[in-house]
């Protein structure tokens, strides 16, 4: 570009990525409804690593241009309110599986709806013990986040990158854990996901939670990449800082989940 | 005025067709392919309507035949009535109109391109997203045409479910077509809620300097509310609509009371977002009607404060309110009442507008050129939907209207007569800012008033209609109702001719149309930044930030 910019806002060059996203977000969810109606995954296969490989190339282009200096503070800024903007928006996802779960737990549907109600659980459903293996991955979760935040006091106050980087190995070797646990215990429950509104509520609610985890892991792991590369600095660290927010997100949801669906629901 | 250190250098621009419209990372350019696509949409959704008033011009069924949809009448030979062609007509009209004709106009459109120049701004916050929120649009309205064209319900093509989607309908629909109009609100969802992280942050991030909240121009106003609703309402439908594909697909029973679940729970989940839903189409409507009366009543904007409070609180009002949608249900007395109750108060700030853009008028010198023309329209028919509206808030009253052409009428008046004709407005006022060219007053004229008798003429008898008691929905109807039926087609033709029209007057003024480059083609009362910049603007706007005598003319305020 052959002028000159007198302001610190981050005006970018065109580029191909957004068209691609789009292209390949067709080819994914169009694929998935040939999938569901009975043809093989693979038309929803490629798009989907379509859509990856653009999540990787878009953003590893934003980090170069963080390490370019293209981030001012006032773009840091907008970075900033972009992501807690993107956090709400979370937030209200999970509002929608939660009516659902709060609805039928306090007006339980029955013979007799709407007069009478009935009951919660299901008859039928054997729910989970909430003081077992759930108290164990509220334990991991909430000491992934303590860990964390352990990573964002050492590059924010002490300068210390090894610090930061045993801080988010721990906190993404307890996401993983989780992850692990969780998918053990979808194996051991005794209902299923079809056929009955407990299952169905209890798996999407739990599973786009579980969802979220793997993605904040992910999320956590590139940091302690970047981190290891020597990414951040006390003053610039917002890439960490994004998904610190997420994790933290990514655990009050839980709590809720935990509070809720396994303890008051079960 | 013009001074030109607000402005780009000017300088050739370089850029290739693809690299300018498909790599685009530029405000003004998105916002005229979001301009563009919704147009094509609205043709596609606008010929469905027309379709419909022909098949209901008549008592009997004409033209949607199992043989085969016809365009003429052919006596001789039978014709057994297509519902299901009939259903899915008035549903891809619904999601078409919802979510990819109005929303992208006025958000996509205008929002992007004018937004960002109204507050100083050199473009959107997220230049690169700006651009796959447009894509994203663009892919939704494939999946959307994709579903039209898949096999469906009833062995026949495209789902006839309407556009809200309610189960049992939706989730037994088979075929293709509905698991991919799924898919299509999704992304399109999706598309809005990037669109919309990226106005806010806009909005908050890049004001000029000292452009301090309460200084925004109200179209600025009205985009900021517009996408917080549109952040927290979407991620809520995209949660309903997952239910019913997880139903649909997965053998949950979120919405099937033989699995525990209840149908219900769909109809307050879409609601909850989709009363947000008609408040986000009309709200920048509001903030373009604004800047047009004030222009051409040469008078700065009536109780500006009351007017950006009004904006917020019909925002927020809008969240509570949806439960009126389904006073039919079986909802408790109670929960009724509340309902009613909060409807009704939505009139409130609705008032402080109508009455702030008369009292702007009064005592003004008006000038009613085209734009005028389309927001004295919009006056008039958003006064009209929104009386019926207060009308149709009694949950007493809507036992009888519920599902009648008087909700259809109700719901036109304020939607497809308030934000189209406010997206007209914007279009006619903001031609020669966004092409250079200037379109012949005559033919904006004549577009209006085809228009206007139009539209009156299709939805007014609709009132008629439905206090007789027609329902809605239904591709026949007893003799009784032929009448008016007759009329409102009518109408819905001169109003089909009148935007065939507007697409002709587009096309010759964008390659004939007089040459007008001035910053500012209308008089001072336009004094917000984008008419400092010039017809059209450069590729880069406001590379210099503007200075606060730029835009503010009532510096003690």
């Amino acid at each position: 570009m052959a002028h000159v910019k007198n302001h610190d806002y981050h005006i970018l060059n065109p580029s191909l990525y957004p068209f691609l996203a789009s292209v390949f977000a067709f080819i994914m969810l169009f694929g998935a409804v040939l999938f569901m109606h009975d043809s093989g995954p693979w038309v929803m296969l490629i798009g989907f690593v379509g859509v990856l490989y653009v999540m990787f190339g878009w953003w590893a282009e934003t980090v170069k241009e963080n390490q370019a200096g293209d981030h001012t503070p006032v773009v840091l800024i907008g970075l900033r309110y972009g992501f807690i903007l993107f956090i709400m928006s979370e937030v209200m996802f999970f509002a929608a599986w939660f009516w659902s779960f709060f609805k039928h737990a306090m007006y339980p549907m029955g013979e007799q709806s709407p007069l009478v109600d009935g009951v919660w659980p299901p008859a039928g459903i054997e729910t989970f013990d909430p003081w077992h293996l759930p108290l164990i991955n509220t334990l991991i979760l909430l000491c992934s986040g303590a860990a964390a935040t352990w990573a964002h006091h050492a590059i924010a106050h002490e300068n210390n990158r090894k610090d930061m980087i045993n801080g988010l190995a721990i906190a993404v070797a307890l996401g993983l854990i989780f992850t692990v646990f969780q998918a053990y215990e979808y194996s051991h429950a005794a209902f299923g996901f079809s056929g009955n509104i407990y299952g169905a509520n209890f798996y999407m609610a739990t599973g786009f939670h579980g969802f979220h985890v793997i993605v904040g892991t992910i999320f956590l792991f590139i940091c302690m990449l970047r981190a290891m590369r020597g990414h951040f600095t006390p003053e610039s660290h917002l890439g960490f800082e994004a998904a610190a927010w997420y994790w933290h997100f990514v655990d009050v949801v839980w709590l809720f989940l935990f509070a809720a669906v396994y303890i008051w629901g079960g | 005025m013009a001074d030109a250190a607000i402005h780009g250098h000017e300088h050739e621009d370089q850029r290739s067709l693809f690299t300018r419209w498909v790599m685009s990372t530029n405000h003004k350019d998105i916002g005229l392919l979001y301009l563009v696509v919704s147009a094509l949409a609205g043709f596609i959704s606008v010929a469905f309507t027309v379709y419909m008033r022909m098949e209901l011009m008549e008592p009997g069924v004409q033209y949607m035949c199992l043989e085969g949809a016809r365009f003429i009448v052919d006596n001789a030979s039978t014709c057994t009535p297509n519902g299901h062609l009939w259903n899915v007509m008035i549903t891809y009209h619904g999601v078409l109109m919802m979510f990819f004709v109005v929303i992208p106009a006025l958000f996509g459109g205008f929002g992007n391109y004018f937004m960002p120049l109204q507050i100083g701004a050199p473009d959107m916050a997220f230049p690169r997203m700006n651009n796959l929120s447009f894509w994203m649009y663009v892919a939704g309205v494939s999946l959307g045409v994709a579903s039209l064209l898949a096999p469906g319900g009833n062995e026949q093509l495209g789902s006839g479910v309407g556009w809200v989607l309610y189960p049992p309908l939706s989730t037994n629909e088979g075929g293709m077509s509905m698991d991919l109009a799924i898919f299509a609100v999704h992304v399109s969802g999706a598309s809005s809620i990037l669109g919309a992280i990226n106005m806010i942050t806009t909005f908050l991030n890049m004001r000029a300097p000292g452009m301090t909240l309460f200084k925004v121009p109200l179209f600025s106003w009205s985009i900021f509310v517009t996408s917080w609703l549109i952040l927290l309402s979407l991620p809520v439908l995209a949660g309903a609509i997952t239910m019913l594909l997880t139903d649909r697909n997965f053998g949950t029973t979120f919405f099937d009371p033989a699995g525990g679940g209840d149908p219900i729970l769909y109809q307050h989940i879409l609601w909850f977002f989709g009363h947000p839903e008609v408040y986000i189409i009309i709200l920048p409507g509001f903030g373009i009607i604004s800047h047009v009366i004030a222009t051409f009543a040469r008078k700065p904007v009536f109780g500006y404060l009351p007017m950006v409070w009004a904006i917020i609180a019909i925002g927020a009002l809008g969240f509570v309110v949806w439960a009126h949608h389904m006073y039919t249900v079986g909802m408790s007395l109670t929960q009724q009442s509340y309902f009613m109750l909060a409807t009704m108060v939505i009139a409130v700030p609705t008032g402080v507008k109508v009455f702030s853009w008369i009292a702007t008028m009064w005592g003004g010198s008006i000038e009613f050129k085209t734009p005028m023309l389309w927001a004295f329209g919009f006056l008039f028919l958003f006064t009209v939907g929104g009386v019926t509206g207060v009308v149709l808030s009694q949950a007493g009253v809507d036992r009888a209207y519920h599902d009648t052409y008087y909700v259809v009428a109700h719901f036109h008046y304020v939607m497809s007569l308030g934000a189209v004709f406010a997206i007209f407005a914007g279009i006619y006022f903001y031609f020669s800012k966004m092409t250079g060219r200037q379109y012949p007053e005559w033919a904006g004229k004549l577009h209006f008033w085809a228009m206007f008798i139009g539209a009156n003429l299709t939805f007014f008898p609709q009132h008629f209609l439905g206090r007789q008691g027609m329902p809605r929905r239904y591709i026949d109807y007893p003799e009784a109702f032929a009448k008016w039926n007759y009329v409102s087609s009518l109408g819905a033709f001169l109003s089909f001719a009148s935007f065939i029209f507007f697409f002709g007057v587009v096309i010759y003024s964008l390659r004939a149309g007089a040459r007008d480059a001035r910053a500012n083609p209308w008089n001072e009362y336009a004094d917000t930044l984008e008419w400092t910049l010039p017809s059209p603007p450069p590729e880069h706007t406001f590379e210099i930030l503007p200075k606060q005598e730029d835009w503010d003319k009532s510096p003690a305020h």
